[in-house]
């Protein structure tokens, strides 16, 4: 496996929207490299025939009655949003004006 | 009795006197909260507490207070306080994850939990510290300062849960909510010399859970004894159609099964894996006499082996940060929390979103974030996510090898105990391994308990000693925790609090 380097946590960082700096992108780069390194065995520890537990206690086909249960109220929905206007979440710009 | 006994007291024996009359709902509650005002805040505070709850506490102690002077049938806990670990979300008390991000915000529902608090009566006394997003084993990365060991205020109270375990610990509270991710109830009850008990997944429901990892996370009860925990997580326990992994079982039994008081027959797993090489020599010595008390009261021990634990830690560090990082996508800036505009350049939403989590997340944080972004790209997705649950799989196939031999599986909870703040702070694999006998129990979704062994004899701190049992089983840990409780406590004449060194007020300090 491939180590990780600071342009990876650059790429990584834009992909997870968290804005970093240069000095956060270095010393990020370097803490995960180790983490990266500690963790690698891990592939070599099962072979193919092992299956893959995605949840500890299998449950399958949960489903509930097909009525209208609790819901909030749009103030409710709204009352810890940054900005909203007219009962709806309000946003800066989607696109960038060109 | 005082108001200094009455806070020592366990939840089971406040629930006595309140039945019998004895003390009020409003006086226990007053006695918590003048506890809280004495030792939590300033410098030198333990700072269990982000939030105290002191309006809606004495409301309901003395609703419930009127309730019973009127002769109404109440809850068996009904009156007795409680603190709430801040991921959990409640109406009416600000819920923070321990996060900038969060800061002030106000749940608009309880969580199910929450609910069932309510329903019995209990006042809660507040939300309790965590690290952030409970992301530590510290509790030094709340963005709220740390939380201080009862025992020593220079040393970390455990993580993430260290504010309610050290709220339980300081008598700031009788009882508390957890939860644990892979060690968060377990190994701050370790540290602080207190009980706590992760679940088994699903028998709790995590709606209203700040999710972190959703196939790991569990909410659990923390406390100062074993029945006490079995008493609250009756409370919590149960179906929850508003959680789809919550199992349909009752929580039924659990208080019945720390009563039953013995434990003649039972067969007890040592885990060879878990113990031994980098555990603390105090903490061998107590895990071993606690071994010797329980073969004294009947139980056969044997040595059983568990050989894929040792890549549970690696596979944790894997599956988690990959959920984690999913989870808090939801963290953007626009529906509920703090929003921080980019400086210079266009304002677009991508932008805003991109400050907001550089400003509203911690280091640690980010770095779980990045890790499980990394672990499910594309490329590398088979290669570590997809790794890691086939590791799940080898742990489950051990832990029933296991439990094809014995009833229980016991070990030390934590390798080492309480080490000074800020020494693992800047050493995230160091702090890692500070979960690595608690991670298997979250992988495999078994339950897992920790009470107080004693005191390492190189430090005079508390060593936590583990119970597992298989998966729907809570009820077997409860009943030998208790029988070994009672042996330890006959040996050290008391509880092993009594042993804590008293706090001094920090109130003057704060006036000042």
């Amino acid at each position: 496996m491939a180590a990780i380097n600071r342009d990876d946590v650059a790429h990584l960082a834009q992909l997870a929207h968290i804005e970093m700096s240069d000095d956060e992108l270095d010393r990020m780069a370097t803490e995960l490299a180790v983490i990266v390194d500690s963790v690698k065995s891990v592939s070599e520890a099962a072979g193919d025939d092992v299956p893959a537990t995605s949840h500890p206690i299998p449950l399958t086909n949960v489903m509930r009655e097909d009525v209208v249960g609790h819901v909030l109220t749009v103030d409710e929905a709204l009352s810890g949003a940054p900005d909203s206007a007219d009962g709806r979440f309000k946003v800066p710009a989607i696109l960038e004006e060109s | 009795m005082t108001a200094n006994e009455l806070i020592r007291s366990s939840a089971a024996e406040m629930a006595a006197k309140l039945a019998a009359g004895e003390i009020t709902s409003v006086e226990l509650v007053q006695a918590h909260l003048d506890r809280i005002a004495a030792v939590d805040h300033g410098e030198r505070g333990v700072n269990a507490f982000l939030y105290v709850n002191t309006e809606e506490a004495l409301a309901v102690a003395a609703d419930v207070d009127a309730r019973r002077a009127a002769g109404e049938e109440l809850h068996e806990l009904a009156g007795v306080p409680i603190a709430i670990k801040d991921l959990i979300v409640t109406k009416g008390q600000p819920t923070t994850a321990g996060s900038k991000i969060l800061e002030g915000w106000m749940s608009p529902y309880d969580a199910t939990v929450i609910k069932k608090i309510r329903a019995a009566r209990m006042p809660m006394l507040g939300k309790t510290n965590l690290d952030e997003f409970a992301m530590g084993s510290s509790t030094e990365h709340s963005a709220y300062g740390p939380t201080r060991n009862p025992w020593d205020l220079d040393r970390i109270p455990g993580g993430s849960g260290g504010g309610s375990a050290a709220a339980v610990a300081a008598f700031e509270a009788p009882l508390a909510l957890g939860t644990d991710t892979g060690g968060s109830i377990r190994q701050p009850g370790a540290v602080t010399g207190t009980v706590g008990v992760k679940p088994t997944y699903g028998a709790v429901s995590r709606y209203g859970a700040i999710a972190m990892a959703s196939s790991l996370d569990q909410i659990g009860p923390v406390s100062r004894t074993v029945l006490d925990s079995a008493l609250l997580q009756e409370v919590i326990g149960g179906h929850d159609p508003q959680d789809s992994t919550s199992l349909t079982d009752a929580s039924t039994g659990l208080a019945a099964a720390a009563r039953l008081g013995n434990v003649k027959g039972m067969k007890i797993g040592i885990i060879k894996e878990l113990h031994g090489e980098g555990y603390q020599t105090g903490v061998e010595n107590r895990f071993n006499e606690s071994l010797e008390l329980l073969r004294g009261a009947g139980a056969e021990i044997v040595e059983v082996s568990c050989p894929n634990f040792g890549y549970a830690l690696g596979a944790y560090y894997l599956i988690m940060p990959s959920e984690a990082s999913s989870n808090l996508a939801k963290f953007d800036g626009v529906r509920f929390g703090a929003r921080t505009l980019p400086t210079e350049g266009p304002l677009t939403i991508e932008r805003v979103m991109g400050a907001t989590r550089a400003a509203g997340f911690g280091d640690e944080v980010k770095r779980r974030i990045i890790l499980g972004t990394y672990a499910l790209s594309a490329g590398y997705y088979d290669a570590y996510y997809g790794s890691a649950q086939k590791v799940r799989t080898l742990i489950q196939r051990d832990f029933a090898a296991a439990f094809e031999q014995v009833d229980v599986l016991i070990s030390p909870t934590s390798p080492v105990t309480a080490f000074k703040l800020g020494e693992k702070l800047d050493d995230p694999l160091a702090m890692y391994l500070n979960d690595v006998a608690t991670i298997p129990a979250n992988m495999a979704g078994v339950p897992g308990l920790t009470l107080p062994g004693g005191l390492a004899d190189e430090d005079g701190l508390p060593v936590g000693i583990q119970l597992l049992a298989p998966a729907r089983e809570d009820a077997r840990l409860y009943r030998v925790g208790a029988v070994l409780e009672s042996l330890l406590e006959a040996q050290w004449g008391g509880p092993i609090l009594d042993q804590a060194p008293a706090l001094a007020s920090t109130a003057a300090e704060e006036a000042n």
